[in-house]
């Protein structure tokens, strides 16, 4: 894919986020100036896992694979579900747009992916792949090619 | 090998698309015996769910038989006859542990799309857009089964291939409504909607023990299974007020539990329908919820209401003051299958359970477009076609 077409397609990704952040805005989800980010920064995950089974262990390689460049916290979640697994940027990059947070383009968005998939290796022991999905011929629409930019940006993406 | 994809709006395709392989250790592959059509498909054909691509592989309902193990499957060997839920869920997160299968935090590899439609994601869906985890569908010769020792289930023997399928997404469908919407004995139910998800829904109300069971629908020959398979009383919508029955047969109060199993295409016969159809075209709605109004109205004061029937976005004139000033319990679910499969397929093996009548067209993998077309179109009686890969 050429590199034009690649900034097209991130392009309009970011502009489809910005347009369902919109809409959940007008729909009823507050929308303060800093939309979807907490005061704190930290961003976080629920691991039905004791936090003493996470106390003094070596981070899950996600986090890990981050090192120096994020602070992290744990959290006994109330009413036994587990442990409240947060992450930060130590930077303290500012925070991306709502439309970035949502098409995975963001400063936060490989914090976000490993938080994800840390969780995935403390409860299931594996992270969970899809591709190669078996499937026919592709047509090269704008629709199809943008979905499929929005598809790949995925796992990074979302609204904490 | 060949499969059924969808090609484009109302455009279904049947082409070569490369065979599936173990990605995960918890993974296996299955030969698929038979595959189903479902309603919340044509929400895809029609394209009211836009997260499908050219080229993608269709179909969650289906049973067949374990080709390939991966490594940290413990529960299935080669050679085993199973059914799989629809939904892919990790039986190890919080929700699952709760039950709540379809909520699974990782099941979906693509959770930043319904994140940032609905607040959280859920878990994904086989073959149902790259919104529920871009998963490849059921309606070809093979299929990967991640999470396997949670969403594959041994089928027992005496219980038929073509009553087993449907223990993979309509029977458990509707399981999930009758039982989170709190079924109890004594209860009146009403459901609408005849197809394989509403019927389950109502046979699942008779066994929990609903005193009175009616099914709302206007097509013939689907009120004319629930009364011979099913057991519960039927409703032609077409033919009768329906809130004006509802309330006659209960004695003015209105029946305790409403099931809607329609979803997002909704039907009515009254300029509502007209009203709801020019602004979903328009996309000033993207769901029809005709049903749900319809059973917010008509049930009783302190019951409760269940989304059965597939939504994916938002609806317009939706009734809260009655919701609020009725106090009723408005709650709605994707299938919980792991939970109920087990029950589900010892009630078919017990013949309290009955869905064979539910495949009225099985075909070839070749005839998946007339497939369904037959099915859209409802014609020459069609309520579900099942596509046999392996003919």
């Amino acid at each position: 894919m050429s590199t034009v077409l690649t900034r097209v397609l991130s392009r309009a990704t970011h502009v489809v986020g910005s347009l369902v952040s919109r809409v959940r805005s007008r729909l009823g989800g507050s929308s303060p100036a800093g939309a979807g980010r907490s005061a704190s920064g930290w961003l976080s995950v629920t691991v039905l896992t004791e936090p003493a089974a996470l106390e003094g262990a070596a981070l899950p390689a996600p986090l890990a694979e981050l090192g120096d460049r994020i602070d992290v916290r744990l959290r006994p979640a109330p009413g036994d579900r587990g442990t409240e697994l947060s992450a930060r940027l130590r930077s303290g990059a500012p925070r991306g747009s709502a439309g970035s947070r949502l098409s995975g383009s963001d400063p936060e968005a490989d914090l976000r992916s490993a938080l994800r998939r840390a969780k995935q290796l403390l409860e299931v022991g594996e992270v969970l792949a899809v591709d190669p999905a078996p499937h026919g011929r592709r047509s090269a629409t704008p629709g199809g090619t943008l979905l499929e930019s929005w598809t790949k940006a995925a796992p990074k993406a979302g609204v904490r | 090998m060949r499969a059924v994809t969808w090609r484009g709006v109302n455009e279904i395709g049947v082409e070569d698309v490369p065979d599936p392989s173990i990605l995960n250790g918890h993974d296996i592959i299955v030969e698929v015996g038979l595959s189903a059509t479902c309603g919340s498909d044509l929400h895809l054909v029609g394209g009211y769910i836009p997260a499908m691509r050219a080229g993608d592989v269709l179909g969650h309902e289906f049973m067949g038989t374990v080709v390939e193990t991966g490594p940290d499957v413990t529960r299935h060997q080669v050679g085993d006859r199973v059914v799989v839920v629809s939904f892919t869920s990790c039986g190890q997160c919080w929700y699952c542990r709760q039950g709540l299968f379809s909520l699974c935090d990782n099941g979906n590899p693509n959770p930043g799309i319904t994140e940032a439609l609905w607040g959280q994601a859920i878990g994904g869906c086989y073959g149902y857009s790259h919104a529920m985890g871009g998963w490849a569908g059921s309606h070809a010769r093979y299929i990967r089964v991640p999470y396997a020792d949670q969403g594959a289930f041994a089928i027992p023997d005496g219980v038929s291939d073509q009553r087993a399928l449907f223990a993979s997404d309509a029977a458990p469908t509707g399981w999930t409504g009758a039982h989170q919407a709190g079924v109890q004995a004594g209860d009146v139910v009403a459901v609408w909607g005849a197809g394989g998800v509403g019927q389950m829904a109502a046979r699942a109300a008779m066994l929990m023990g609903a005193e009175r069971v009616v099914v709302i629908d206007r097509i013939a020959n689907r009120l004319e299974q629930v009364r011979t398979h099913v057991g519960a009383e039927v409703l032609d919508y077409e033919q009768t007020d329906v809130p004006a029955e509802l309330r006659e047969l209960t004695g003015g109060r209105g029946p305790d539990v409403c099931i809607e199993a329609v979803g997002m295409e909704a039907h009515s016969p009254g300029p509502q329908h007209l009203y709801d159809q020019v602004k979903q075209q328009l996309r000033l709605q993207t769901d029809r919820p005709t049903a749900v109004r319809e059973a917010i109205y008509a049930c009783r004061k302190g019951g409760t209401v269940f989304t059965l029937g597939v939504f994916g976005g938002v609806v317009d004139k939706f009734p809260l003051g009655a919701v609020m000033n009725k106090a009723l319990t408005l709650r709605g679910a994707q299938q919980h299958g792991h939970r109920y499969i087990p029950e589900i397929l010892d009630r078919m093996s017990r013949d309290e359970v009955r869905t064979e009548h539910l495949a009225t067209h099985v075909m070839s993998l070749e005839d998946g477009p007339r497939g369904y077309r037959m099915f859209k179109e409802k014609e020459d009686g069609c309520v579900r076609a099942v596509f046999v890969p392996g003919t």
